[in-house]
């Protein structure tokens, strides 16, 4: 079984046991935070003037038994972590609401999920709190437009992980948190025991045990290591349904899975210049043309509204892929041939992107095709596999005319469809955002 | 606070709550078991957005639609509770609702510094939900969203907004701490 669950990850009412799911995991939360005292205020603000630090505690021995289960998972190939949501990064509007939580979490004793346990149980600080929320997220969505271009703009990374911000295997920033934890959780209990007048003797001797477990499981993920492009690419699967018309019945529909391999033996992410072309003019999606030329071919000649990413480059993209473009994305990757952009398009498929084709016969089949009738292109008899095939009397770049052919004339073009455009999660919302 | 009465609204014996380790550690195998079978973390301050945005579309679709924040959520034929977080929301109430019936916990009070009125308290309450909210928004999540999940699965600006929440409540704990001391 491949996790996560593709019908779980998000809410749909085609499947209402989904809801159902989320509000089991909501429940268990909430039982969870109320359990550790979270309904509490005291509790809480507590953590801020070191004499009790629960707060501190439970977020992370929380986020450390989390991590090692599952980097653990996606290390052993359970998980496919390209499909778990991260939390896209935006440093200044997460550091600018970060320093404002911190004064809402002083001033009113909560955070939302605490404030939830709280009014639950009956407490009226808790409920006010919750009112005082929704105050605050209005507020909030009516003051955004006057900064809207910073909200959304300044410092955005996209998908950003620690392990790509310092280079080091995932395995070893697990490591390195854990080390972290470890560490607050003696100053803390050191901190209770100066501020809170702590008897630390009569803590349990089990939490030792449980450090010296959770700092083994976390060397055991960092030597299992993360799945390699390799063995995400060869899990990678596909499904096809083909539909064979029958007389006087319905058609018999076939619903066919595929490796990736498959896919491209059989050609069914190949498409054709007129179908790329058409795709511009289609409603229902959103073309992203991934020119994986060197920036001399790109100077040349592409496609308009092409974006030059060179092979070698390629994999630098692919966070901003995963999070950014809207889910109804179509990325055509192309190069001179189909070399280059086959290469492209394993590394994009691998690392989980969705909705990725090939230009067949590459930028040379579209000029072939859209520009024969341009008699400054002159074919190159010299071209080899995935060079350019013409030679182009200037460095022109998209303003050939075939480089963005008129609509009217290529009104009616006839291809066989082979793009099967697959929705995945909607992004808007975000994690608890 | 500890003059209230100790018997809570089912007359159950108030039960102490359990280790803070142990805590964490539930916790953190509810938030992978939800990150292993959904792809998604835990949350809720996105539900508190998305009910502001069912209200607003309600009184006035067409601020809605003039408002590219709550469009994304409420636009059009969009139905903004259409979203996992709210059944997390919701089953977060009935959670804290059954942890405080089963524990004893379930009492009208008001949890506060002992040298404050309730008064001030609710009012700082409010007004800390209202800073809080605010921030969570701009930040794209709250303590759960961003420094639980994103934490988990070492986002870099989760760890950002991490240390930006307890920097800001660190920093400002001196200039409140009337009420909490």
């Amino acid at each position: 079984m491949n996790f996560p669950i593709a019908s779980l990850i998000a809410v749909s009412a085609a499947h209402p046991w989904t809801y159902v799911v989320f509000a089991l995991v909501g429940f268990a939360f909430g039982f969870t935070l109320e359990m550790s005292g979270f309904g509490d205020s005291r509790k809480l603000a507590a953590q801020f003037y070191f004499t009790e630090m629960t707060v501190i505690k439970v977020m992370f021995t929380a986020i450390v038994t989390a991590m090692v289960l599952l980097f653990g998972a996606v290390g052993l190939g359970i998980l496919d972590f390209s499909q778990v949501w991260v939390n896209t990064t935006y440093i200044w509007s997460g550091v600018l609401g970060g320093l404002i939580m911190g004064v809402g979490f002083i001033v009113g004793g909560f955070c939302p999920t605490t404030s939830l346990a709280s009014a639950s149980t009956g407490k009226i600080d808790g409920m006010l709190f919750m009112l005082g929320g929704f105050v605050g997220a209005f507020l909030f969505g009516e003051t955004e437009p006057l900064f809207t271009n910073w909200y959304n703009n300044a410092g955005y990374y996209g998908r950003l992980t620690l392990d790509q911000v310092f280079g080091i295997p995932v395995g070893a920033v697990v490591v390195l948190v854990i080390l972290m934890a470890l560490f607050m959780f003696w100053g803390s209990e050191q901190l209770e025991r100066i501020f809170g007048k702590k008897d630390l003797s009569k803590e349990p001797k089990i939490r030792v045990v449980g450090a010296v477990v959770l700092f083994a499981a976390a060397l055991a993920v960092f030597f299992i290591g993360s799945p390699s492009l390799e063995d995400k690419y060869n899990k990678v699967k596909f499904t096809r349904t083909e539909s064979i018309p029958q007389l006087n019945a319905d058609p018999i529909v076939n619903t066919n899975i595929y490796t990736a391999d498959d896919m491209l033996a059989k050609r069914l992410v190949f498409i054709t210049p007129a179908e790329a072309f058409k795709a511009k003019y289609n409603q229902s999606m959103n073309p992203v043309y991934l020119d994986v030329r060197s920036e001399a071919d790109y100077n040349l000649y592409h496609i308009e509204g092409a974006v030059n990413v060179p092979l070698d480059r390629i994999n630098e993209i692919v966070p901003v892929l995963l999070s950014e473009p809207p889910a109804n994305s179509v990325f055509m990757v192309m190069s001179n041939d189909e070399t280059a952009a086959v290469q492209g398009w394993k590394l994009l498929v691998a690392s989980g992107v969705q909705n990725v084709y090939i230009l067949e016969g590459g930028v040379n089949n579209w000029v072939a095709f859209f520009g024969k009738d341009d008699k400054t292109l002159q074919p190159n008899p010299k071209a080899g596999d995935d060079q350019l095939g013409y030679i182009f009397p200037a460095a022109l770049g998209s303003r050939y005319e075939s480089c963005s052919p008129n609509p009217i004339e290529y009104e009616t073009l006839t291809f066989e469809a082979k793009i099967k455009l697959q929705l995945k999660r909607d992004k808007s919302g975000g994690g608890c955002g | 606070m500890t003059t209230q009465t100790k018997k809570s609204i089912f007359n159950q014996p108030e039960k102490a709550y359990v280790h803070p380790y142990f805590g964490g550690m539930v916790l953190g195998i509810i938030l992978f078991l939800a990150l292993l079978f959904t792809g998604n973390g835990l949350g809720s301050s996105g539900a508190t957005a998305r009910i502001d945005a069912a209200l607003v579309d309600a009184v006035s679709p067409s601020h809605v639609d003039n408002n590219p924040y709550l469009l994304k959520m409420a636009g059009g034929d969009k139905n903004p509770f259409d979203d996992w977080i709210l059944p997390v929301f919701i089953g977060a109430l009935l959670g804290g609702f059954a942890s405080g019936a089963f524990n004893g916990r379930l009492k009208f009070m008001t949890t506060k510094g002992p040298n404050i009125s309730n008064r001030t308290r609710w009012l700082m309450a409010f007004l800390g939900g209202v800073i809080f909210l605010y921030g969570a928004r701009m930040a794209r999540g709250c303590t759960s969203g961003q420094a639980l999940t994103g934490g988990t699965t070492l986002s870099a600006g989760s760890w950002l907004v991490m240390f930006a929440i307890f920097g800001g409540a660190y920093g400002m704990a001196y200039f409140v701490r009337k009420l909490w001391l």
